[in-house]
């Protein structure tokens, strides 16, 4: 489970909320900028298919305008000794973020701290996840393109890395699913845009839905102790919902496969991702 | 436990719900903005036992509209465009015009984006209980949001969303008004659209949509006639759309280059000056230039050019013909940039703009050239700056000017800061935590002003604490006049004597290390005492006379010796110098030298050894000087009284004692001193002084405000300092002709005295001779109205005003016979007697005891320009530590009052009402000057009234008549402590009770 530190809007944030200072985050008739009302999640679109390059999974993700790709190769062998361990398989996460995403353009190389500190979380977050004593001396690659950034990069990233590592077949304990909600005034808000995220004290968290444990918090923004109660609560169950879409995406894609095998004339093998699970 | 779920927004609609573009910042960069946008069809139209609606809301519009118009007997709602609320708010606010409203989304953020003060005002509104205001979010439903097509200004994609929304509604409420089976179809009401822009009207027609003007719809209602003269003039033309980025105009003309400038200062075609603002009107400024009498007057905001208090300026006069006089009317800053936003103002030229510049030029016009043209002041216009003198002001934010005050907002806000001082103009600022600094005193300091901002624009220092709270405002208060008040530092503690407070005289002799007493007179056994303020401290006068065998009177003043300790350059003597004056607030002291020294080693206590200088007169019984002699010395105080008790002790008869006797020689000799001095021509001027009694030390809590009473002492102490001052004046300056400290007072031009002169006459009758002090003091004595035993002081107070402040100076750096101190009508003058609290004594006794030989005379007292800048500070420092110590006056005087009006409710009397007197009428109100409290004030009146300039009078309508007030006439006022709704300060606010009651206009 990762600790409460962390993680952020990619973006400059002084910059971007200036234009952004007349609008209402949440106005009396009980909506927000975008339309939504208090409790809303964006839209969510979960695309599976194949993208290229010859990854074992992929899947590309959007929260309304927050879109990620996200490619897994493995499990394979390990390239370096260094990080090679006898009983489990090494996680391995890049992110690369597109300079053309942020509302700034702006090059962030590999070295860069915010890109090394959101891979750290995401590595901290799927290592128990990840059942990686199945695969010893083994290493999963895993790589995140941020391609859009309208706030809740962190949950898009977790969100869309489940997705590609159940399309890669890599066994997990459950689902991983994240939400952020933030707080204005006393109202709480979830799902929050760049807009939002700019001006709100705000905290994502990851749950897993199925045994309900948190194995993500992060906060970046001080946030009053007397409001964290409900908001914590209400991303999680936040995290539910979305986790329902996610379930649906991944058993459509199967449904698929399978139905494409079929016609093909060759029955399951039975290798496949969903059985064990869902 | 809440519903949470996923609001889809299909692909498909992409083109109406996201959008992307890039945009320039003010900075220039380039930055992409993306948005989205979730249709939804459960926005609720607000109308009640709407079919298709359901809310939770219980405030609807009725069912069947407003059916109180002529034009609209089925019933009708109106939907008013943004233009009518920007113009038209104060209809809008009436209680007389509430029709139901429907409040589009689209109009709602178009107020907000062009003037968020106005956009709270409708914000009140619509949670109004008698409004019927339905806030329609028209961008979110489905079928009325639109997007901007090509080739579309914002206006008009604006424009054609309220239509849509309009035709919308029309549609919406004939379905859902459908007849329900067996009854008669009713007429449906209609939505209304309200616009003053013709071309939107004629579109809606075409689309079938009703329109009308706003004036037309207002002129068929119920209260016409009043709600018509709500309507503001601008209503009447279309208002332009606001001007893009590309429109940033200048709003001030550019400052000359600065050889320019002194090459004109040099030739004498351009003047340069101190700026000082007008603190009734501030569209108005003066600077005093020494090329003229008067001072340049500055009318309007471009010829005062960005010019902020305490500038150096540089001027160039009109000609003559456009001198104009000094505006007669009070213009508040507050009152007239209400409406102003702190984001856009002065970037873009919007009809915000354009309203306070109207309003404005109203305000300059109005004070037009019907004056006489003696009071013409010669005018001009600021074209450069040779120096700022920007520093950090206390502020309060204006809450009106935030866009969001909740505490949990992160984003970034433009603000305005309003200066405590009236002097100073609103700072713009940018600021993280606006909504948490709101009610709290801060410090801004002004970064710059540039020529197409109309306001200056600044950063947040640091947050000094709750408005009103002691801590807040005393710090504010020291900052605000630049006092020093940090704590003594360590190299300055060292300078003190090692054995602190153990440090006594040492015995004479063998054991006098230090040579302590050499040179020095021991005067242990003289009958000395000290008479002060009760509870004072820093003791730095003794006194003593006594009869000597040739009839004559030996007196004596005895001096801290302070410059024993204060060595000359040590860091000590620095901070002192720096320091300048100890600055004495009602319930604190800043003091210039660490304590140990003020209050104990240096303060002349009773029964203790302590180092003085002496000064020891040898005088006749009718108080001519014989000889007089300067010496160091050692006393011992035999006691230390209050005025009071020195008073009691001389007028009990039963007392004959040494000291008793030597009280009575001093009180003698003083009276005859007075009487000589008076007879010189020195002036007894008047200055209101009062004292705020505290509840206790610690709570400091004022109970009550009363004026100081002088006795008879006190004038006793005052005659021996002044002829003490005196003889030191002229011993340093026969020593140290070119360096010596001195202060002189000059006398006032003669034109000073003109208004008040001429206010004299008219009013009363009184001619006042300025030619000299003697006869000003002459004329003042006859000033006297029977009926009135105050007029004398308060036209003393008003001549006072007219004066200069004295000064000190190098001797060397000015001409001998200016050295004169006008009000102490001498012809030489210094301080002496303070050295505690004043560092200008420092100096002198340090120049003193090279005179009598007794140290030598530091390097730097040599040196003229080094006692000239030293004085600079001091003078400076000695007049803020005044201004600080009268607004600490000030501040306990409005806690008291607020005091005292709530014990006042509480008995359940009314409220507090003193009597007070004009000082001066204005077009719009009167200055008046409670001599109680000694607090200045203004009733304004908020229409203009009948206003003779000539005769300084104004016409007011009374109960039955008319009612003329003029100045120097007694008034009773009704002095509240209100809060400012906007930045919370506390003001003293003052209304007429009579002779007639103001609050009605």
């Amino acid at each position: 489970m990762s600790a409460d530190r962390l993680l952020l809007t990619l973006s400059d944030s002084s910059d971007s909320s200036d234009g952004h200072s007349r609008i209402e985050i949440l106005n009396t008739g009980g909506y927000r900028s975008d339309g939504r009302r208090q409790y809303e999640l964006r839209t969510i679109s979960i695309d599976l298919s194949p993208q290229g390059s010859g990854a074992d999974g992929s899947a590309s993700l959007t929260h309304g305008l927050t879109q990620v790709n996200v490619c897994v190769f493995g499990p394979r062998e390990a390239k370096m000794r260094s990080q090679t361990y006898h009983d489990r398989a090494n996680v391995n996460i890049e992110v690369a973020i597109a300079a053309f995403s942020a509302s700034e353009r702006r090059k962030r190389g590999r070295g860069d701290k915010r890109i090394l500190e959101l891979s750290q979380t995401l590595k901290s977050t799927f290592e128990p996840v990840i059942q990686t004593s199945l695969y010893p001396r083994s290493q999963i690659d895993i790589y995140i393109q941020v391609l859009q950034q309208d706030g809740g990069l962190l949950q898009a990233c977790v969100n869309a890395t489940t997705l590609a590592l159940a399309n890669a077949g890599i066994p997990m304990y459950d689902f991983v699913c994240a939400v952020t909600g933030g707080v204005h005034s006393t109202s709480a808000l979830l799902d929050l845009t760049l807009l939002e995220e700019n001006d709100l004290p705000n905290v994502t968290v990851a749950v897993m839905p199925r045994s309900g444990k948190i194995t993500l918090v992060s906060m970046e923004t001080r946030l009053h102790v007397d409001r964290f109660e409900e908001i914590f609560r209400l991303a999680g169950e936040a995290g539910t919902v979305i986790h329902r879409e996610m379930r649906r995406a991944v058993k459509d894609r199967t449904e698929q496969l399978v139905a494409s095998m079929q016609s093909v004339g060759r029955p399951s093998t039975g290798a496949d991702v969903g059985d064990n699970e869902y | 436990m809440v519903e949470i779920t996923i609001r889809k927004r299909p692909q498909t609609e992409a083109v109406i719900t996201q959008r992307k573009f890039f945009k320039k910042t003010a900075r220039g960069k380039v930055v992409k903005v993306l948005r989205e946008r979730y249709l939804r069809d459960d926005v609720a139209c607000g109308i009640e036992g709407c079919r298709e609606c359901s809310t939770e809301i219980s405030r609807l519009l009725p069912p069947s509209g407003g059916l109180e118009h002529q034009l609209f007997p089925n019933g009708h709602y109106i939907l008013p465009d943004t233009n009518v609320f920007l113009a038209q708010m104060d209809l809008i606010e009436s209680s007389l015009f509430n029709p139901p409203m429907i409040l589009l989304q689209t109009v709602l953020e178009e107020v907000r984006h062009r003037s968020l003060p106005l956009y709270n005002r409708l914000k009140a509104l619509t949670k109004s209980e008698d409004k019927h205001i339905w806030v329609f979010y028209n961008e979110y439903r489905s079928e009325t949001a639109i997007v901007r097509e090509e080739n579309e200004t914002p206006n008009d994609r604006n424009d054609r969303g309220i239509r849509t929304a309009a035709a919308w509604y029309n549609t919406h409420i004939s379905l859902t008004h459908t007849p329900i089976r067996g009854q008669k179809q009713m007429p449906h009401p209609t939505v209304v659209l309200i616009t003053e822009d013709a071309a939107n009207r004629q579109k809606a027609e075409q689309s079938g949509i009703v329109s009308v003007s706003v004036r037309r719809y207002v002129e068929a209602m119920k209260d016409a006639n009043v709600l018509l003269d709500l309507l503001s003039a601008e209503g009447s033309h279309n208002i332009e759309p606001t001007k893009a980025a590309a429109g940033r105009q200048a709003l001030y003309p550019d400052y000359l280059p600065t050889p320019t400038l002194i090459a004109g200062v040099k030739a004498g075609e351009l003047h340069q000056g101190h700026f000082n603002a007008n603190q009734y009107n501030y569209l108005e400024g003066s600077v005093p230039v020494p090329a003229f009498d008067k001072p340049i007057l500055l009318v309007g905001r471009e010829n005062m050019n960005r010019a902020v208090q305490g500038d150096i300026v540089v001027i160039e006069v009109f000609p003559e013909k456009d001198w104009k006089a000094p505006a007669d009317e009070v213009v508040d800053q507050e009152a007239i940039q209400k409406n102003d936003d702190a984001e856009d103002s002065g970037e873009e030229g919007d009809e915000n703009d354009e309203e306070v510049f109207s309003k404005e030029s109203r305000v300059l016009s109005g004070s037009s050239n019907q004056k006489p043209p003696s009071e013409r002041q010669p005018t001009g216009r600021i074209v450069g700056i040779i120096k700022r003198n920007w520093r950090a002001y206390v502020c309060h934010i204006d809450s009106t000017s935030l866009t969001s005050t909740l505490t949990t907002s992160l984003s970034t806000q433009t603000v305005f800061a309003t200066p405590v001082s009236r002097l100073l103009p609103r700072i713009r600022l940018r600021t993280r935590q606006a909504p948490t600094l709101l009610n709290q005193k801060i410090l801004v300091t002004i970064d710059r002003w540039d020529s197409t901002s109309r306001y200056p624009e600044g950063h947040f220092v640091r947050a000094l604490g709750q408005v009103e709270s002691k801590e807040a405002e005393q710090e504010s208060l020291l900052l605000e006049f630049e006092v020093p008040y940090r704590p003594f530092g360590k190299a300055i503690l060292d300078c003190l004597p090692p054995e602190g407070e153990q440090w006594v005289v040492p015995p004479k002799g063998e054991f006098d290390l230090q040579n302590i007493w050499r040179d020095r007179e021991d005067l242990r056994d003289v009958i000395v005492c000290s008479i002060d303020p009760p509870g004072c401290q820093d003791i730095d006068d003794a006194l003593h006379a006594k009869l000597l065998p040739n009839g004559n009177i030996e007196a004596g003043v005895h001096i801290a010796d302070v410059s024993h300790f204060v060595l000359p350059d040590n860091p000590m003597d620095s901070e002192a110098a720096a320091r300048g004056t100890t600055v004495y607030l009602v319930d604190n002291r800043i003091d210039m030298l660490p304590s140990l020294l003020g209050t104990n080693l240096c303060s002349l206590r009773p029964f203790v050894e302590r180092l003085a200088f002496s000064s020891i007169w040898e005088l006749t019984a009718d108080a001519e000087i014989v000889s007089v002699r300067f010496t160091k010395s050692v006393i011992k105080s035999k006691a230390a009284f209050t005025y009071e008790e020195a008073q009691i002790r001389k007028d009990d008869p039963n007392l004959h004692d040494e000291l008793t006797n030597s009280i009575r020689l001093l009180n003698t000799l003083a009276i005859k001193l007075k009487a000589k001095r008076m007879a010189a021509g020195a002036l007894n001027l008047a200055s209101p002084e009062v004292k705020i009694h505290l509840d206790s030390a610690e709570s400091s809590d004022p109970i009550d405000v009363e004026q100081k009473e002088l006795r008879e002492t006190n004038s006793l102490v005052e005659e021996f300092m002044l002829l003490a001052n005196i003889s030191v004046a002229r011993k340093i300056e026969e020593s140290f002709p070119q360096t010596a400290v001195l202060r002189r007072h000059l006398p006032p031009p003669k034109t000073n005295f003109e208004k008040l002169q001429d206010i004299l006459r008219k009013t009363k009758g009184f001619s006042l001779d300025v030619s000299s002090s003697g006869a000003l003091a002459a004329s003042l004595d006859e000033c006297v109205d029977a009926r009135e035993p105050a007029f004398n002081t308060l036209v003393r107070i008003m001549a006072t005003r007219c004066m200069l402040s004295a000064e000190y100076f190098s001797s060397g750096s000015v001409a001998k016979d200016t050295f004169g101190h006008y009000g102490l009508a001498s012809e030489i003058y210094t301080h002496f007697t303070s050295p505690i609290r004043r560092y200008a004594d420092v100096l002198v006794h340090r120049q003193l005891s090279a005179a009598i030989g007794s140290t030598p005379l530091h390097a730097t007292l040599h040196s003229k320009s080094h006692v000239e800048r030293v004085l600079d500070v001091v003078n400076r420092r000695h007049r803020m530590a005044q201004m600080a110590g009268r607004a600490s006056v000030e501040f306990y005087v409005g806690l008291a009052l607020k005091a005292r009006g709530e014990q006042a409710r509480a008995r359940g009397e009314p409220d507090v009402r003193e009597d007070a007197y004009v000082i001066r009428t204005f077009r719009n109100g009167v200055g008046v000057f409670v001599s109680k409290l000694g607090i200045e004030g203004l009733v304004t009146f908020k229409r203009d009234t009948q206003f003779d300039a000539e005769n300084y009078t104004i016409t007011v309508p009374g109960a039955k008549e008319e009612v003329k007030i003029s100045v120097f006439d007694k008034v009773v006022v009704r002095i509240e402590v209100e809060k400012d709704k906007n930045t919370q300060r506390g003001k003293v606010k003052m209304t007429l009770v009579e002779p007639v009651d103001s609050s009605a206009f």
